[in-house]
């Protein structure tokens, strides 16, 4: 157990940033309940957005220079797909029965990663992205957190906070909780739903591309098929916290990251499951975990009945 | 008086089924216009139109001089028509100063909408004691004055309430027909749909009896009142 608080810090790093990504979903199915397929590929083109804003800077521009420009840019492309996708594959399928968009987000999701991989230069392979140097934080003997965990620890709590602050306080905000709600009965209050749809898109994409850069500093590279996986592990976080729930999203991103991590380091441990644990075995837990947690509670964790009466 | 709203040949469809097929009928300032019929009669469709949340298939829709059949939703409230919809539609997980304050959406004027949510406790005070709870706690009857309270909030030149009553205890109907009519008093104008044609149709100046999609009949809430045909269909009397 010495090394306990290394993997619960390995798992919470992880679980921010799917944490940050599952927003997207939440927000997005929160709205309009579509599972946005195509997100995790909004993710990865955020990343792709952010290395091209890298490699337009002056060589040698230090990365705490560049990184805030970095997620600028990787948000302007992430929001601009998304956008446009919301505009041109989503909103006219708005009426249509409800596969119709869902099998035109998975569409969509391999058309986003064939263009990259076309057009982006050399994104045939893993193209490298800048990565944090520097040593370690050293917190004690049995505790190091690694820059680009750091990076994304504090950035995660400080979007989520912003995020709630957004939604519960501003007007628009306010509008998104009606239209979340109620569409047709926030027409007739004077909200553009379809305004407050396109803001639910590109909040999500702006998270994702933040996501992206933190991914990237971390990994050293990044490449056409990541928001794949990553995708689906962060939509498996929004459905554990509670999918339409934005804090639902963060906490089951924090809870999927740390049974991913605790069962790496812990499961081989177990007499009889030598051959269920370390990183090869991870995926499955965090899926098994998924399962459990909606047998029990099908809502997800944060998830509310609605308290609708008559 | 003056014509505030003028519905000439409206027709609504829901892809091939006709649900409202051609009525006409005027709002002038000041009145309460009663919509009433059964089930399925076509009188929800109608309200949802004039609020722009169906688009019609045909005929015209005029409110204070100007057409209203391709104005989107979300700006028809800003022209002075405001609609308390079927079933009341709170905003269950908002809290009902919230939801009033959702109801003045467009408007600017920080005091006067203060003011205004004042009112609506001062019309409906359990509203005010509970202003910080959730909306979908209410009953019903509360719900209701939530629903028609935020419709307010716009400080609508019209009101639409569609079936103000449903679902509703004696006691509660009772106090909402009260409100309505006091509203009337104040000067607003109403175009009211309800199944409780007894009580609508005492409060009416002008009352249309729909039947599948077309008005049937017309005339004053007293002469429908006392309309053999009427009594006969809508009071259950034999």
């Amino acid at each position: 157990m010495h090394e306990l608080p290394q993997q619960l810090a390995n798992g919470l790093a992880l679980g921010a940033l799917y944490g940050l990504i599952a927003i997207g979903y939440t927000m997005v199915y929160g709205i309009v309940q579509l599972i946005n397929f195509a997100h995790g590929e909004i993710f990865m083109i955020g990343g792709f957005g952010a290395l091209t804003t890298y490699t337009a800077l002056p060589s040698g521009t230090s990365l705490l220079v560049a990184i805030p420009l970095m997620i600028l840019g990787g948000a302007l492309a992430s929001v601009a797909v998304a956008t446009a996708a919301e505009r041109f594959a989503y909103r006219p399928l708005r009426s249509a029965p409800r596969l119709a968009p869902l099998i035109t987000a998975i569409g969509l999701s391999i058309a986003l990663q064939q263009l990259v991989w076309q057009f982006y230069p050399d994104a045939k392979k893993a193209v490298t992205f800048p990565e944090f140097t520097g040593k370690a934080f050293q917190i004690t003997d049995n505790l190091a957190i690694q820059r680009s965990d750091a990076f994304v620890l504090a950035l995660a709590p400080l979007c989520m906070l912003a995020l709630g602050v957004f939604v519960s306080k501003s007007r628009s905000g306010r509008a998104m909780q009606a239209t979340a709600q109620d569409p047709d009965t926030a027409k007739l209050m004077g909200i553009n739903t379809d305004r407050i749809i396109v803001m639910a898109f590109a909040i999500g994409a702006a998270f994702a591309a933040v996501a992206a850069v933190a991914y990237g500093v971390d990994k050293g590279q990044i490449n056409f098929e990541m928001g794949f996986i990553l995708g689906l592990k962060a939509f498996t976080a929004a459905v554990l916290g509670g999918i339409g729930n934005i804090y639902g999203a963060m906490v089951g991103g924090v809870v999927l990251g740390l049974a991913e991590a605790l069962s790496i380091a812990y499961i081989e441990e177990i007499p009889g499951m030598q051959q269920l644990g370390g990183g090869a075995w991870a995926n499955v837990w965090a899926f098994v975990l998924l399962i459990v947690v909606l047998l029990v509670r099908p809502q997800g964790l944060l998830g509310q009945r609605v308290t609708d009466r008559a | 008086m003056t014509v505030l709203m003028e519905v000439n040949d409206l027709k609504v469809a829901y892809g091939k089924i006709e649900a409202v097929k051609g009525i006409s009928f005027t709002v002038e300032t000041g009145q309460i216009v009663c919509l009433v019929g059964t089930n399925g009669a076509g009188k929800t469709t109608t309200l949802r139109t004039l609020s722009g949340l169906i688009k019609p298939r045909g005929g015209s829709i005029t409110f204070d001089g100007q057409p209203l059949g391709t104005v989107p939703a979300h700006k028809i409230v800003s022209l002075g028509l405001a609609h308390s919809p079927e079933g009341r539609h709170i905003f269950p997980r908002l809290t009902i100063a919230e939801n009033l304050q959702l109801g003045a959406f467009l408007r600017k004027d920080k005091e006067g909408i203060e003011k205004d949510v004042q009112r609506a406790y001062e019309l409906f005070p359990i509203l005010g004691e509970r202003r910080k709870q959730a909306a979908g706690t209410l009953s019903g009857g509360e719900q209701q004055m939530l629903a028609m309270g935020r419709a307010l909030m716009s400080r609508p030149k019209l009101l639409m309430l569609d079936e103000p009553s449903m679902g509703l205890s004696p006691l509660m109907m009772h106090k909402i027909m009260s409100t309505i009519a006091e509203l009337k008093a104040q000067g607003m104008t109403i175009l009211l749909v309800e199944q409780n044609a007894q009580a609508a149709l005492s409060l009416a100046d002008q009352a249309h009896v729909m039947e599948i999609g077309k008005i049937v009949l017309s005339g004053t809430g007293q002469e429908l009142l006392h309309n053999e045909d009427v009594r006969k269909a809508y009071l259950g009397e034999d």
